[in-house]
């Protein structure tokens, strides 16, 4: 099977996806890339980091929509687009930006379908950006998913693999609600197997990467690569570390995590987000109210902390849970 | 319009001290010194120094990502820059802002800001202390052409224009927004068209021509000062290196940048107009170029050599009590 990166994946969906529907069309910020540019080359950059490259070549520009910067016009014209007859996959560059355009997603975007009477299908996918490590400061370089589960009407994708980014993304442009799809910046040339063909994952079903019969790790997006580290690590060691990625946290796959720690009957909850109402408290917090006789200690939750992220790389490094972290967590709910 | 040659002499100082920067940035970016992402300024240095030169420090100017002419023209000193950009202990923010988050409030510098269109607001709220507290204050944003799109700018132009604040929009229209060139990107045809249909004086100047924008922030700061209410300029000078250093530039024709170097240079065009009307003497700005030079490589071995916050840094500063 071939081997591709998540950037590589993701472009190759976008454009199985074109194909497959016409009514789906890329809307954003340089996702052509150069227009209007001195050199008259068509397509100079293909989105900010190459990801829509090759879109506008086959698709044509009447498909492929480059935008000025003004992210509540492109949210808000890609959801009163999908309540009119297209499929847009808009992109909102960092999800940062989300603060120049959350009352299109909030009060507008999710809401169409319930205030509506459940007559109206809104289907529209907003890829972003997520993420610390890269060295791109206070600004450009949260998490903020967590805020996003909390939406009702919103779906919440975290791809943690190319496979997986590839089927969720299939899924996410197919289905009928609006779904935010958060790639971690930190994370786009990372490879695995990844078949040709068009497939699709559902959503709200976890992915057991490690299974284990000690420790349950429940790891999102960019933490998931580092738990299956310190699970292999600790199996030399003869601790079983059991870890599930949610793949998607709206839905959440509550069954998955609750029959893991029932088994194990121990959790660390790890989530790049601020600890104050992060996606580690919904699933401890689950944990605690389905399954508190399964439970051998005290859950542990591994986050950032509650700051902003700093611009200095020395201190970026201490900011979002490492390998280190969660292995000492597993340790703790060991005792 | 005669110039007085201590300011003239003063703002070659800010514009070359510019330049020098950001050549030198660009030289420790390819060198690999630099941390996260720079955007740098050469070519548009009139327009920050063709602004400040008409502001204290108890002025404000609200920047961009590409602040680093900003702040220098504002009177920022190159090592509390310097420190910043490399994020070191002392830095103007303690290294918690690097390049595109730095902010002097001292001299009136609210910040360089990675979200396009997010300094506006509130540099309309600079100006609205300074109407409330009635102490003759002006505020400024500097906008992109890019920017100009941003909801943000239109909201602030048109409160600013209802309130009557002492304000001015900033434009530096550099020809791109990252890799759209500004003739795809804005529907009108220009900024100043769209700035005068919310009530406000609105001018077009070449931002390669110091005393062009000089001239028109004039105007600008007496409206401004004597409760006229707020007023945009828009500068038109293009950046010579790309969006960030690192940039591939497909979008830009090659030559371009050689053609403005040569043409239009606002460094050139200066001290040609200096010289040759206002006596200033060439051999005096040579001084000064040599005096810069060595400020900032002081500066940048400074920074350079300079400790790291130490990790506690992470966690202080998020509220003043909790
Ligand atoms: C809200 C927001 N949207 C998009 C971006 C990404 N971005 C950073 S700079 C930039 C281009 C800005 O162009 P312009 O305003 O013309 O400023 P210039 O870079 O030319 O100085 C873009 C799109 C951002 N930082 N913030
Ligand atoms: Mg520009």
């Amino acid at each position: 099977m071939p081997v591709k990166n998540i950037r590589d994946a993701i472009n190759e969906t976008l454009k199985l996806e074109m194909r497959r529907d016409d009514r789906v069309v890329v809307i954003g910020e340089d996702v052509v890339g150069g227009l209007g540019g001195s050199s008259g080359v068509e397509e100079a950059a293909g989105g900010t980091f190459g990801i829509t490259t090759g879109l506008a070549a086959e698709f044509g520009r009447r498909r492929v929509i480059d935008t000025p910067i003004t992210e509540s016009a492109i949210i808000g014209m890609a959801g009163g687009a999908a309540l009119t007859g297209l499929r847009p996959v808009a992109e909102l560059m960092f999800i940062d930006f989300i603060g120049v355009c959350f009352d299109q997603i909030l009060n507008q975007i999710a809401k169409f379908r319930y205030m509506f009477g459940g007559r109206a299908d809104v289907p529209v996918v907003i890829r972003t950006m997520i993420g610390a490590g890269a060295g791109t400061g206070p600004q450009h370089s949260q998490a903020l998913y967590n805020m996003l589960m909390h939406v009702p009407g919103i779906k919440v994708v975290l791809p943690s693999n190319a496979y997986d980014a590839k089927g969720l993304l299939a899924t996410a442009i197919r289905d009928n609600d609006p779904v935010v799809f958060c790639e971690h910046k930190c994370m786009y040339l990372e490879t695995c197997e990844v078949p040709e063909e068009s497939y699709t994952i559902p959503f709200g079903v976890a992915k057991v990467t490690r299974e284990g019969t000690d420790v349950t790790i429940v790891a999102l997006s960019r933490m998931v690569m580092l738990a299956n580290q310190v699970a292999d690590k600790l199996k030399s060691e003869g601790i079983s570390v059991e870890v599930i990625d949610p793949r998607t946290i709206s839905p959440l796959d509550t069954d998955a995590i609750l029959a893991s720690v029932r088994k194990t009957g121990r959790l660390v909850a790890v989530d790049e987000c601020n600890p104050y109402c992060s996606v580690a408290s919904e699933i401890t917090s689950l944990v605690a109210c389905e399954a508190i006789g399964s439970l051998k200690s005290a859950p542990v939750k591994v986050t950032s902390p509650h700051t902003p992220v700093p611009a200095a790389p020395n201190l970026e490094q201490l900011y979002a849970p490492d390998a280190a972290a969660i292995e000492a967590a597993v340790r703790r709910v060991l005792g | 319009m005669s110039y007085d040659p201590i300011m003239l002499l003063d703002a070659y100082r800010r514009m070359r001290a510019i330049r020098e920067f950001e050549e030198t940035m660009r030289r420790e970016v390819q060198a690999g010194t630099v941390p996260g992402f720079v955007h740098l300024y050469c070519g548009e240095e009139a327009i920050a120094v063709g602004a400040c030169m008409h502001l204290a420090d108890t002025d404000y100017i609200g920047s961009t990502h590409r602040g680093h002419g900003h702040c220098i023209a504002k009177g920022c000193d190159f090592e509390g820059l310097l420190l910043e950009i490399y994020c070191k202990q002392g830095g103007l923010c303690n290294g918690k802002g690097g390049s595109m988050h730095m902010a002097d409030l001292r001299k009136g510098m609210l910040g360089a800001n990675a979200i396009v269109g997010g300094a506006p607001p509130i540099a309309i709220g600079a100006a609205l202390s300074a109407q409330v507290l009635g102490n003759k204050g002006v505020a400024l944003a500097f906008i992109g052409d890019g920017a100009s799109n941003q909801g943000t700018v239109f909201e602030s132009m048109n409160m600013a224009s209802c309130l009557k604040l002492p304000m001015i929009f900033m434009y530096e229209n550099n020809g791109y927004a990252e890799f759209s060139g500004v003739k795809w990107h804005m529907g009108s045809a220009d900024i100043t068209s769209r700035a005068a249909g919310f009530g406000m004086s609105s001018v077009k100047v070449d931002g390669t021509d110091f005393f062009a924008v000089y001239d028109a922030m004039s105007a600008a700061v007496a409206r401004a000062r004597n409760g006229e209410g707020p007023s945009s300029i828009e500068a038109v000078a293009m950046r010579w290196y790309g969006h960030f250093e690192g940039d591939m530039q497909k979008y830009r024709k090659s030559g371009e940048v050689d053609e403005l170097r040569r043409t239009s240079d606002p460094l050139v065009k200066f001290e040609a107009r200096a010289t040759a009307e206002f006596g200033i003497d060439a051999d005096e700005l040579r001084e000064i170029d040599e005096e810069l030079r060595e400020m900032i490589e002081d500066a940048l071995a400074i920074a350079k050599a300079a400790p790291k916050p130490t990790p506690d840094a992470l966690y202080t500063d998020v509220y003043a009590s909790y």
